[in-house]
């Protein structure tokens, strides 16, 4: 899948001109088990680097998730309202959190791409 | 990775690590917290066919003498006398100050009591057994046994192949009898909501035990994740969340755990305080809370008024997969104790609207004799 970022804290981001769209990866939805609710953004709110936009919640607990990059957010995705576990079935497709309009695409630079990302997860415990 | 071994292990511990338990640290021991096939699944199974579960991390215990029932009631609040002989109980062990120290079962196994704790209180309740009971009863731990429930609408069927004396048992009702020809002690009960059962097995039949019930095809194995939303759903209490030693009986709602000739001759710790607390009423009292909206309130969130007022917290609260929602347990100040009542749960310092409710969540399915 070409133009996928992961940042370390497990969330993807990818560009569509200058619009990205967010969620977590396939070993953050493997780690967190059956989600029955994500709490996303309100449209229009600002974001910074970092900062926590959404909560995700399994049957056992809640871990909060932190945009990979700044911008403001254009769209959340309704359908994980009914169906939070879109984003078990399909972590980088369906299964996406929110689309922000970008203030900085370099910021993306340091992030890894998927084959990175997947040494990475490889490496972890 | 297991946990390093300063855990202890259950006789069900290579079971777990072969069916792809996903191990965590509880009480003291390396213990399941789901398989392969997750929380969801194992608790909705659970409920639709037979889950079995290694509880041999609780502490087991016989209570033996000349009458066990009146020497353990000396630290309890039940009626344990009137337990006729394969006849079992849910009580409360308490403090002076009518706190709960803990909650367990107690069977009436005909020549001894068949006792069964938490294993995060394991230790201090054969502490606190020994010393009340010093002089008239024998405190036995039975270190040697395994535990394993199986639960759900067919966990009879999958049991009575290996133990067809289980019929002649009902809810609240145990026997000693062979399963799989071992001899182990069945009761009729469990920490779901559901029909099943618990058998205490020598240890080292238990591997094999387990082996051959999971061959059965509606069983499967389901963790400690799934356990505790089958708890929370059937509205059981976790001692050390829902009950402690800051929680009276009264305050708890579980005053049906002391029978009115027990109130009144009194003979356990706390019964002045118990007494005073009827008398005078209490502040708090836990509930049942359904949040209106989707998101799951957990343990600690704050519960407020209209008006934003802290009235009290939630103690125990997740997804509830058979109710198809958010449940939770927690402590409201006695005015908004009542069924119905609205009130706002601060989830990540947003008011989220919830109702006060009766529990259990799901409708038991336990076998009751008529």
């Amino acid at each position: 899948m070409s133009g996928i970022k992961y940042s370390p804290d497990h969330e993807w981001i990818r560009i569509d001109g200058d619009v990205a769209t967010c969620g977590i990866s396939n070993h953050a939805q493997e780690q967190l088990g059956d989600i029955v609710y994500v709490e996303l953004p309100s449209v229009g709110q600002a974001l910074k680097a970092k900062d926590q936009f959404a909560v995700v919640e399994s049957v056992k607990a809640a871990s909060e998730v932190y945009t990979p990059a700044s911008g403001t957010v254009t769209e959340v995705n309704e359908a994980l309202a009914d169906e939070p576990t879109l984003v078990n079935q399909s972590p980088t497709e369906n299964g996406w959190f929110m689309k922000i309009k970008l203030d900085d695409a370099s910021e993306l630079d340091p992030l890894m791409d998927e084959a990175a990302y997947n040494t990475f997860v490889e490496g972890l415990d | 990775m297991a946990e390093p071994q300063t855990s202890q292990r259950t006789p069900l511990h290579a079971l777990h690590l072969r069916r792809g338990g996903k191990m965590v640290p509880f009480a003291g021991y390396d213990m399941p917290v789901q398989y392969a096939a997750g929380v969801l699944k194992e608790h909705l199974h659970t409920r639709t066919a037979a889950g079995l579960f290694d509880v041999s991390h609780m502490g087991q215990v016989q209570i033996a003498g000349d009458d066990p029932a009146a020497a353990l009631e000396s630290v309890v609040v039940g009626d344990l006398r009137s337990l006729a002989p394969g006849e079992m109980r849910y009580t409360l062990f308490t403090n002076q100050q009518g706190g709960i120290l803990d909650d367990l079962m107690v069977t009436n196994a005909g020549d001894h009591l068949f006792v069964v704790v938490n294993a995060a209180c394991k230790d201090q309740d054969i502490t606190l057994m020994q010393a009340g009971l010093a002089g008239r009863a024998e405190v036995v731990p039975l270190p040697d046994r395994a535990l394993i429930a199986l639960q759900g609408p067919k966990a009879a069927a999958a049991l009575g192949a290996l133990a067809p004396d289980i019929d002649g048992l009902f809810f609240l009702q145990g026997a000693a009898m062979p399963v799989d020809g071992v001899a182990c002690f069945v009761t009729r009960s469990g920490y779901t909501g559901e029909d099943g059962f618990e058998v205490s097995a020598p240890a080292d039949h238990a591997e094999a035990l387990a082996e051959k019930l999971l061959d059965h095809p509606d069983v499967e194995p389901v963790g400690l994740g799934a356990r505790d939303s089958l708890r929370l759903e059937a509205g059981l209490c976790l001692y050390g969340h829902d009950i402690d030693e800051t929680t009276s009986p009264v305050e708890a709602s579980l005053l049906w755990t002391i029978p009115k000739h027990r109130r009144e001759a009194g003979g356990f710790p706390g019964v002045e305080a118990i007494l005073g607390q009827i008398e005078a009423g209490v502040a708090r009292k836990r509930v049942g809370l359904r949040p209106e909206g989707k998101a799951p309130a957990r343990e600690g969130t704050e519960i407020a008024d209209g008006d934003g007022r802290v009235i009290g917290t939630v103690t125990s609260g997740g997804f509830g997969p058979s109710v198809g929602g958010p449940v939770a347990m927690g402590y409201v100040e006695t005015a908004f104790a009542k069924p119905e009542t609205s009130v706002n749960l601060l989830v990540r310092g947003t008011p989220r609207p919830a109702v006060v409710t009766r529990m259990p969540f799901v409708a038991p399915g336990y076998r009751r004799a008529d």
